[in-house]
């Protein structure tokens, strides 16, 4: 039959991939994301996604926080802190402009802040605003930011997407059409796929910007993520999700695969109201029963670096502790029975639906029942998870990932879901605020880890990995994510 | 005809009345709240107190269902929680994807059941239909996800014909927009139609049986005439039948091809709604289901019709 041959040859053509021209420097990027923003303005939703997006694209705060983690000048120039660490004076960048071309100024500063801090505020990190006593604006370069107390993250917490500052007549559409004073404006946004961002000329620096355009493709199947990645049509996964394949990528020539960390501290949270757990001893037992190793191996691919308290290597002043809580049975055992628990011990393991959870409660709980702690496991999905385990706190132990930077203050507040009540861990934390000097800060710091470390408050377990799978020649993506973000301005084509 | 149709409005009323009560009834029985959900799990109780109010979660259940009956009435599609967006835009935004996909993945059904199956029963016994039953057999057996992987791994990744999953919208014209469509549907139309070319076969061969069916053949209608004109009208109930339930089917199984291929469609979203609790999606989206099927199921009986005269619109 000659017509259909002939048929079938001139599909098969039409399906061909057109010829592609010849190439100059690239200037378009396609960069994976694994959830999708739900909205656009960082400082009323509460998504890491949406930082992911926006963060030093879109918007800028006073500080930026650098790809190490350390803390730098953006729309503030300078500034200087009172000797009480409670009053903050910023000298503002001149001649910036948001993207719909109104000046930057102080007065802004003063919107963003007083909005993050109002009373129907949905922002996360609303407590750091709240803690505002009053912003003096003497001139349109210069804020004057007073404190009620002295909070030792105050910068660093300027340099999140919680802390970054809108246009004030734009700001109640940014969900959806944000505006600020990045080096990419909004472009477009196709629900359930995907997010164009483009370079805006009437950027300060738009020249050094390497990127014309840059689309976010959101894929949360791991499957699809790597068949995207070896398809050609992601250009850089950061995230990267499907941590089986990655031995595929790392042979391949057409990639760069780079292993950082992120701000991630995976641990086996525990209820430490509920009885036997209210017993330091029990939770100590618990936390001997877990072999990091095998975790790691079984839950991030072996990626990942073991954490003995509530804070990562990244953090400053931080020290190892995993030394007070090695991988031990027998010890585990002896605590139990010095804690006159009858066994097997019965409890329940809640495990949230991201695959460190699902994969390593498993390992988590064939070694609890090593030393006779019958862990039986319990699914949920997210919202399940944060209703039963976060709000009503109904659960015993559960597996969770605690990815906000800096945040040895949840240990502060009783009513956390650990339930983990100390006078004494307060007062450390009350003495990391008022310190004077670093050196006395550090000091407290170290302390406050030691403290969560020592009550074993939970099982501190390991830092996520940071997992990147790269185009060869996509250049300036950060390798550790201090926080949520990709800082598109680093990034080119070589 | 008038009173068909009548029946018909009220059925269609009725089904979506209860579908609303039901999926009101599943969302409030499901723990967690959508903006627990939105704001995440580091934020202030205050913070999500804030949001619970603004969203109007902290009104009493009947107040809530009766508002969201009252708004659907209205042709109000409310506003989605999570997205700060109309839903009324979200749907019509996944539609215009899903509904090509369907119409695709229908048409490719439709072609691949008819035309294997009434090959199949014309060579009753010989080598092409017991080939073409093996198959279908297999493509029963596939799992529409994993035939999907397949797909993908094969003309995606290694020979790089179609793109590995995601959807580039209409905007860029019609080719990229279908050409991110054909390998969803191919893994759709696969397995229906296995099924399909089954019961294409089987009715074609119920029908070859009978006296006409001989008759035509014996004054000397050709084979292919005999099966166009006479076999296949007479075999079309079954498959009709089946034609329809396969498109619910379909709109089901859409819901693990989207998640496959990354494709921003009607499956995709009313996922994600149901994980974010974003009620209002998740109203609209089922609704709009419920009323696609019991459409098309009104359709199966107007074609009931159009096929065999003899079967009255009047009904029992």
């Amino acid at each position: 039959m000659p017509r259909t041959a002939c048929v079938i040859a001139a599909l098969a053509l039409a399906l061909l991939p057109a010829p592609a021209p010849a190439e100059e420097k690239k200037t378009t990027l396609v960069l994976g994301m694994v959830l999708e923003p739900p909205g656009l303005d960082p400082t009323s939703g509460a998504a890491a996604a949406i930082g992911e997006v926006t963060q030093y694209n879109i918007y800028e705060g006073l500080t930026r926080i650098t790809a190490e983690g350390t803390l730098a000048p953006l729309l503030a120039e300078s500034w200087t802190v009172s000797p009480d660490r409670r009053t903050y004076r910023f000298a503002l960048r001149r001649g910036v402009r948001f993207q719909n071309g109104e000046p930057f100024t102080a007065a802004d500063v003063k919107f963003s802040f007083a909005r993050a801090a109002a009373p129907g505020s949905t922002n996360k990190e609303k407590a750091v605003f709240a803690d505002i006593a009053a912003i003096d604006t003497p001139d349109p370069a210069t804020v004057a930011i007073t404190l009620t107390r002295a909070d030792p993250n105050f910068l660093f917490s300027l340099g999140e997407s919680t802390g970054v500052i809108l246009e004030p007549k734009s700001a109640d559409g940014d969900a959806t059409h944000p505006i600020g004073t990045g080096p990419f404006q909004f472009e477009s946004w196709v629900k359930g796929a995907s997010i164009t961002l483009a370079k805006w000329p009437g950027y300060r620096d738009a020249a050094a910007i390497g990127l014309e355009r840059a689309t976010f493709r959101i894929i949360s199947d791991p499957a699809a993520q790597t068949a995207a990645l070896l398809a050609g049509d992601v250009d850089a996964f950061p995230r990267f999700g499907a941590l089986d394949s990655l031995k595929q990528f790392q042979g391949d020539a057409r990639f760069t695969v780079t292993i950082g960390s992120t701000e991630g501290k995976t641990i086996l949270a525990i209820n430490n109201k509920r009885k036997p757990l209210d017993d330091v001893r029990v939770r100590r037992a618990i936390a001997a029963a877990i072999d990091r190793t095998a975790v790691i191996d079984g839950a991030s691919n072996g990626m990942g670096v073991p954490i003995g308290s509530h804070y990562t290597p990244n953090d400053p002043f931080y020290i190892d502790l995993t030394g007070l809580s090695p991988y031990d049975p027998a010890k585990a055992r002896a605590l139990l029975a010095e804690a006159g628990v009858s066994l097997p011990l019965k409890l329940t393991l809640t495990l949230p639906p991201p695959p460190y959870a699902r994969q390593g409660g498993q390992i988590v709980a064939a070694e609890l029942a090593e030393i006779g702690v019958e862990a039986r496991i319990e699914t949920v999905e997210w919202a399940q998870w944060l209703d039963g385990v976060y709000k009503r706190k109904n659960y015993d132990l559960t597996m969770i990932s605690h990815v906000e930077p800096r945040d040895l203050a949840i240990y502060a507040n009783p009513d956390y879901y650990f339930q983990y009540d100390s006078a004494e861990f307060r007062a450390i934390l009350d003495k990391v605020g008022a310190a004077a000097d670093a050196g006395e800060r550090g000091r407290w710091l170290e302390a406050a880890q030691r403290r969560l470390a020592e009550d074993q408050v939970n099982a501190f377990l390991y830092v996520l990995p940071q997992v990147t799978v790269a185009k060869k020649g996509v250049a300036g993506l950060w390798r550790n994510s201090p926080i949520f973000a990709n800082d598109l301005a680093a990034v080119s084509w070589q | 005809m008038g009173g068909f149709l009548l029946r018909r409005c009220a059925g269609f009323a009725a089904t979506l009345i209860a579908a609303s009560a039901i999926v009101f009834l599943v969302m409030e029985v499901l723990p967690g709240n959508a903006a627990q959900v939105m704001l995440g799990p580091e934020a202030p109780a205050e913070t999500v107190r804030a949001l619970t109010q603004k969203l109007g979660l902290d009104r009493p259940p009947l107040a809530r269902y009766l508002g969201w009956v009252e708004g659907m009435a209205r042709g109000d599609l409310g506003e989605s929680y999570a997205y700060a967006t109309p839903a009324g835009d979200l749907v019509a935004q996944s539609l215009s994807l899903t509904l090509p996909l369907a119409a695709l993945a229908m048409a490719l059904n439709t072609a691949l059941g008819l035309a294997l199956g009434l090959y199949a029963a014309q060579h009753h016994n010989r080598p092409g239909d017991v080939a073409i039953m093996g198959m279908s057999q297999i493509g029963i057996a596939l799992p529409t996800f994993w035939l999907a992987i397949l797909l993908i791994l094969l003309f995606a990744v290694e020979l790089g014909w179609f793109p590995a999953g995601g959807f580039p919208g209409w905007g860029g014209g019609l080719w990229p927009g279908l050409r991110a469509l054909i390998l969803p549907a191919v893994a759709l139309a696969a397995v229906q139609g296995a099924i399909l070319a089954r019961v294409t076969r089987a009715a074609a061969l119920d029908v070859m049986r009978e006296d006409f069916v001989r008759t035509a053949l014996a004054k000397g209608l050709s084979r292919g005439a005999v099966l166009r004109r006479h076999v296949l009208r007479n075999a079309m109930i079954p498959i009709v039948t089946v034609l329809g339930l396969q498109f619910s089917n379909l709109l089901v199984l859409t819901i693990v091809v989207e998640n496959v291929f990354s494709l921003p469609g009607l499956g995709h979203l009313i996922l994600n709604a149901i994980a974010n609790r974003d009620l209002v999606v998740v109203r609209d989206v089922v609704m709009l289901l419920a009323a696609m099927v019991v459409a098309v199921n009104f359709l199966v009986d107007l074609l009931y019709a159009a096929i065999d005269p003899r079967l009255s619109l009047r009904g029992p």
